[in-house]
């Protein structure tokens, strides 16, 4: 049976196509203003690149800050929920999941069968979210995906704070006045993120194996001083981008009657 | 949202309380009273929503209340604009809303009802916090009229035969207060029966709170928060008697009829802290489509935890303990002990906490209560972030998928 799952994130959207708990296919674009449409467009977009037909795919659960959007969904269902369900078919000991999306970060812990026992999410600032290091690569004038490799090569890492994203983005701009190197200042702020998002876990107080999802996942420098704060390894499956849609596909297999 | 299909119910109608619109009827007639006070030669108290309000109605004297009129301004959507008008006077976003739209409102005749009627004197007391102190200092000031602070100290475990000796001499001294600035004298027997009344009208709330305790519920926290108003506002009085005792059979008559507020109610809630009033029909919605019913909150039943310490044979000494031992002048574990109760009574599945930027009193010590209550009473609890009347602080997608993915939590488990 073939299912499918759409993640729309606030800064990407994301969709997976199952066949009985098999990856055919994943794809990511970008959410823009329309939520609804970024939607329909990477979904379209990977039924075509995997050559089939709509009526083939049985059910769609969407899921994300989007997830109302999406009109031809048979259900729309939380991204804590397909997180979850997301990490247990990659990887089924999963105990805890550790997820930075673009407004939220989240902390989750699983009970045996991949259901969620407990969550926590980040209060309202964005920071230690996918917007703050946004903000912060915007600040610094560098490429979010040259993050992870640049704090790798810092000597001292910056002290910032992780209250406040607007604290915290001043505080930079005035490292960089200071003349501190890109790295260090980099670094900084991966430590500032991972304390934010450490909190969280706490707060679940997540077990070990713990996989890291989202696109953040992808951010070397980060994942190192997650690992580092938490004490902890982090798994990264290569599909972390997209574990919420794989969720939700796995999802909308259980839904069909 | 396709997740939680909607539950139409063509007998919408029938699950309305209908008392509804007499107690709109009080409420406007009340403020119309209020209002014109002077024209009738009366004299107006402003007055904190846990102060010692009996001796002004036994003195006629017409109870003012900022945090109703706070309540009002924020159910009205117009908490943000009164806010930031109190920013631009200087205060900081920090302070509590209901004072910052008070204060604001003020000079401006603002808010739902042009603004309060000026008053003759304040009574303050801060068994609910220590903002109001500061407010009402403030409001003294600015209308220039004299202000009687009733102070409560804080109860850690059980209150000191001092702190209780403490707060019943302040009772002789508030009395004074109100003769020298009414210039009449306090009527004993009336005083009696204020305070008669105002038992008679928490015992009578606490029956109303308590038919949530049903299934299905025939009322939820929304429809207290709605009727607080009265055990608030007119306590003391027997219009709140008379409406509650009507309430109380129209919702009895609902459970013989087995009429339930949420349409085939799953769950049973209970939450902790002021409502979001601007959000509340929204939350209301939200919660219904998941099945869930909010049965019981910590907030409105604070009207009528106290009941058992008042003696009317000595109602003004019982009654300054009374006023001291109210929710947020107590400890977390009186709290928690109070939570634990309430879980048992209501049949509790899930707890959603309002983090409160406003309120500090009550939104601090919420994690740690969360704790508690996962732990000892495996009962799951969701935190969410909002306000009470500053729209500015409430973050709906936010909100929206916490409470989705707790519901998805609670159904899965
Ligand atoms: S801080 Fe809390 S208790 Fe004090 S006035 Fe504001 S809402 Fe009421």
């Amino acid at each position: 049976m073939i299912t499918a799952g759409i993640d729309i994130g606030s800064i990407t959207t994301k969709a997976a196509i199952l066949r009985d708990g098999e990856i055919l296919g994943t794809r990511v674009g970008f959410t823009g203003y329309n939520a609804g449409s970024a939607g329909t467009a990477v979904y379209l977009g990977l039924m075509k690149e995997l050559g089939l037909d709509e009526s083939s795919v049985k059910a769609i659960v969407s899921t994300g800050y989007g997830r109302n959007s999406v009109k031809f969904a048979t259900k729309a269902v939380t991204e804590i929920t397909c997180h979850a369900a997301g990490a247990h078919l990659l990887s089924p000991g999963i105990k805890s999941i550790i997820d930075i999306g673009g407004q939220d970060s989240k902390a989750i812990l699983l009970g045996p069968d991949g259901r969620v026992r407990d969550f926590a999410m980040n209060d309202k600032c964005a920071a230690g979210t996918g917007r703050f290091l946004e903000v912060m690569a915007r600040a610094l004038e560098i490429d979010l995906d040259e993050f992870g490799e640049a704090s790798l090569k810092s000597d001292t890492p910056a002290v910032i704070s992780s209250i406040c994203t607007v604290f915290a983005e001043s505080e930079v701009i005035s490292l960089i006045s200071r003349g501190d190197s890109r790295e260090n200042i980099i670094a900084g702020i991966h430590e500032s993120v991972a304390s934010r998002v450490t909190a969280l876990a706490r707060r679940v107080n997540i077990a070990d194996p713990v996989m890291m999802t989202g696109g953040v996942a992808k951010n070397i420098g980060l994942v190192t001083a997650l690992e580092k704060k938490l004490n902890m390894k982090l798994i990264i499956s290569e599909h972390a981008q997209v574990n919420g849609a794989i969720g939700a596909a796995q999802i909308a297999a259980g839904i069909v009657v | 949202m396709i997740d939680n299909p909607k539950i139409t119910d063509p007998e919408k109608e029938k699950r309305k309380i209908k008392c509804v619109k007499k107690m709109k009827e009080i409420m406007t007639s009340y403020y119309i009273d209020a209002k014109t006070a002077v024209q009738n030669n009366k004299k107006v108290a402003w007055i904190t929503s846990g102060g010692p309000v009996e001796p002004l109605i036994a003195m006629d004297i017409i109870p003012v209340y900022p945090e109703n009129h706070g309540a009002m301004i924020g159910a009205g959507k117009m908490g943000a604009d009164l806010c930031s008008k109190a920013e631009d006077m200087g205060y900081s976003r920090d302070l509590c809303s209901y004072a910052r739209a008070d204060i604001a409102a003020s000079p401006i005749n603002g808010g739902p009802i042009g603004g309060l009627p000026k008053p003759d004197m304040l009574v303050c007391s801060n068994n609910i916090c220590g903002t109001v102190v500061k407010w009402y200092e403030i409001q003294a000031r600015y209308y220039n009229v004299p202000l009687f602070i009733f102070d409560t100290p804080f109860i850690h475990s059980e209150p000191s035969p001092e702190a209780l000796k403490y707060v019943k001499r302040q009772m002789g001294e508030y009395i004074t207060f109100l003769e020298e600035h009414s210039g009449r004298s306090l009527n004993h027997d009336r005083m009696k029966e204020a305070g008669i009344l105002a038992i008679r009208a928490q015992n009578l709330w606490q029956e109303i709170l308590d038919t949530a305790a049903n299934r299905p519920a025939p009322m939820t926290a929304f429809d207290a928060f709605f009727h607080l108003a009265l055990i608030v506002t007119l306590r003391g009085t027997s219009t709140v008697v008379d409406y509650y005792t009507e309430l109380l059979a129209e919702l009895k008559e609902r459970i013989s009829l087995g009429i339930g507020m949420v349409p085939e109610e799953k769950y049973r809630l209970l939450w902790d802290n002021l409502p979001v009033w601007y959000r509340t029909r929204w939350l209301s919605d939200k919660l219904s489509s998941h099945r869930a019913s909010l049965v019981a909150d910590t907030y409105t039943s604070a009207w009528c935890g106290t009941t058992h310490l008042y003696d009317e044979n000595n109602i003004l000494e019982s009654m300054a303990v009374a006023y001291s031992s109210v929710y947020l002048n107590i400890s977390i574990d009186r709290m928690y002990e109070i939570i634990r109760g309430m879980i048992f009574k209501y049949g509790i599945n899930g707890m959603i906490m309002h983090s409160n930027r406003s309120c500090k009193p009550y939104s601090f010590g919420q994690y740690d209560l969360q704790k508690m209550i996962m732990k000892n009473l495996k009962i799951p609890v969701l935190i969410i972030e909002a306000d009470m009347v500053d729209e500015r602080a409430f973050s709906e997608s936010q909100t929206e998928t916490r409470i989705d993915a707790f519901m998805e939590t609670l159904a899965s488990g």
